[in-house]
């Protein structure tokens, strides 16, 4: 079994302060990751992991001294000795995203200046600012190549982001179930789940660290999202219209219907492990995302010497956060700028999450995909 | 890197092939499990991208490393850069295509050439079935009932000949092929291939316009 270690990296900009897309600062930043696999001499065996929106540095193993069943990494079906992303061979770094609170600075982080948690004095953070923190990672391990970046989601978005800021670096990319940029509907949801966490009166206009926590707002968040990340097939399988331990209706607001209490469960264990001040920030930031027009010219997807980073899209047929439209948006725009892109739609009936579920199809077109990347493409810089 | 590379390339593929010229940009529409790409990959160095539409077939070739896009080969054509691919292969796919002339026309935008194979419906055995059975033909080549056939358009390599000049094409080159063994062997048919021919193969380029007395830049309006 894979054993991993979480550690930390503290920026501090001497003098200054980091500077984000918004043009605020923030300093110092620290960022939470995790590596697994061993760095080759050349350092050119690096597959950075991006993960979705709650998700964290703890891709794949386990810590030391837990159990598999404690604590396994999020894509432990992916990722590990002899898996589709196989450890054997790569060197796997994943980073806990700017903004979030599983270990990187973000709203509940203490603020320098007041000694207390950030709070919404914590400046908005960007895709953009989460790929340059991510970078910083990366310098100090001294990586200055990337054989591929690798996420599914919002780690689609920073997968995106990586290779137009950074295509020097970028050997190959894998956009899995994610967008050029929200469509309505998307940010419609997330509208309603900022909603019912800033409606919760123990929001507080974003300071409760030092009271009662926005629980219930929070898991009505979660709640939405859930719905999103399934598909009416997979909620119909999974529990149709069964009701909860229960043969009769109750007539009354009691969870009645399965589905119910299976939405209670899941707002209720995420309100335990997350921050609601980092859904506001981090869904915001994907709101925010928007690589259309930067995606459509060439320029900003090669580096100097004009080569190209290679692309595989990946989507799922039952995704209704980020349906397979737009997945094909994105191709076409690669196609228009002379990109080497692959695609396939794979069939799943669990909806926009399929990628975190163990699936043979992807872990196969994950791992031939990588093979097939010359490592003398891109001229080392 | 390609891994599985078939070690024994089908005749109509092993034609096409020996039409490609090193480090070309290729394009296989309807590559299937993407044979003739890995082929050409591995012998000819291409830059290479397939279109298949069957998501069994298109995993298949991303697993073996290829570049392949699983879609509609009409939807897919349309947002290369003009003259992105040195060749755009069309192997024997036309006879399922639904508007060939409107496919062909978006090949000649994209390709510098293309090469179009397809069985041939006047083979001898085609003929003669038809006046003797009275039944709609089978071949190895072509299988299936005509209830259950995914190959709409029935074509004799006279009707291509005519048929790629209608949309603005010339024939560089030719091939009359029959085929033995599954396919595998064959050997080029060169007297009455219209009537000995399984398979024709065809490199056609767009064709290019003689103006004696260039015409205004408004006034020139080609076919294609």
């Amino acid at each position: 079994m894979l054993t991993v270690r979480k550690e930390y990296l503290t920026i501090t900009a001497p003098g200054s302060e980091q500077l984000l897309d918004s043009g605020l600062s923030l300093s110092p930043v620290t960022i939470a990751y995790e590596t697994s696999g061993t760095l080759n001499e050349a350092r050119d065996n690096v597959i950075l992991i991006c993960h979705a929106f709650s998700g964290d540095s703890h891709v794949a193993g386990v810590y030391k001294g837990e159990s598999e069943r404690q604590h396994p990494g999020w894509w432990d079906c992916m990722v590990g000795p002899g898996k589709g992303i196989d450890t054997n061979r790569y060197f796997v770094v994943c980073c806990n995203i700017l903004g979030s609170c599983m270990g990187s600075t973000g709203p509940s982080s203490i603020n320098p200046e007041t000694q207390k948690p950030y709070g919404l004095d914590f400046p908005m953070v960007t895709i953009g600012d989460m790929v340059n923190a991510q970078k910083k990672v990366l310098e100090h391990l001294g990586i200055k190549q990337l054989h591929s970046v690798i996420g599914g989601s919002v780690g689609g978005m920073q997968v995106l982001e990586w290779c137009v800021r950074y295509p020097y670096m970028v050997r190959s990319a894998i956009p899995i179930a994610t967008t050029m940029r929200h469509s309505a509907l998307t940010i419609a949801f997330n509208e309603v789940a900022r909603q019912a966490i800033m409606a919760d009166p123990n929001w507080n206009k974003g300071d409760y660290y030092h009271s009662s926590y926005p629980d219930l707002g929070l898991a009505v968040a979660r709640m939405i999202g859930h719905i999103t990340y399934l598909s009416d097939d997979a909620m119909r399988r999974k529990v149709g219209r069964k009701l909860q331990d229960k043969e009769d209706f109750s007539f009354n607001f009691d969870a009645d219907f399965q589905v119910e209490s299976y939405l209670h469960y899941q707002g209720s264990k995420f309100a335990k492990r997350f921050d609601a001040n980092s859904v506001l920030y981090i869904t915001k930031a994907a709101d925010y995302f928007d690589l259309a027009d930067t995606v459509n010219t060439r320029e900003s997807l090669q580096d100097l010497a004009g080569s190209h980073s290679k692309f595989l899209v990946i989507s799922y047929t039952s995704d209704w956060l980020y349906p397979t439209y737009q997945a094909k948006e994105l191709v076409q725009a690669l196609k228009r700028t002379g990109q080497d892109v692959s695609f396939c739609e794979i069939e799943a009936d669990c909806g926009h999450d399929a990628f975190l579920i163990p699936d043979t199809r992807l872990t196969k077109l994950i791992r031939g995909f990588l093979n097939g990347i010359d490592n003398s493409q891109t001229p080392a810089i | 890197m390609v891994s599985t590379t078939p070690r024994h390339l089908r005749f109509d593929l092993a034609v096409i092939a020996s039409w490609i010229k090193p480090d070309a940009h290729i394009l296989d529409l309807g590559c299937g499990k993407g044979d003739l790409l890995a082929w050409l990959k591995e012998h000819k160095n291409i830059h290479g991208t397939g279109v298949e539409q069957d998501k069994e077939k298109a995993a298949f070739c991303i697993e073996r490393g290829l570049s392949v896009l699983q879609g509609d080969l009409k939807d897919e054509v349309r947002d290369y850069p003009d003259g992105y691919f040195d060749v755009v292969i069309l192997s024997q796919t036309l006879q399922q295509v639904y508007q060939p002339d409107e496919l062909l026309k978006s090949l000649a935008r994209i390709g510098k050439q293309v090469i179009v194979s397809f069985p041939n419906f006047s083979h001898l055995s085609i003929r003669l079935q038809l006046l003797f059975k009275g039944q709609a033909p089978k071949s190895r080549q072509l299988p299936y009932s005509w209830y259950d056939t995914p190959n709409i358009r029935i074509i004799t390599l006279e009707d291509f000949r005519r048929f790629s000049k209608d949309v603005g094409y010339t024939i560089i080159k030719e091939c009359a092929i029959n085929t033995q063994d599954q396919d595998r062997n064959g050997k080029i048919v060169t007297f009455f291939s219209n009537l000995r021919a399984t398979y024709g193969v065809f490199l056609i380029e767009k064709t290019k316009y003689s103006c004696p007395d260039p015409l205004p830049p408004t006034q020139y309006t080609p076919t294609l």
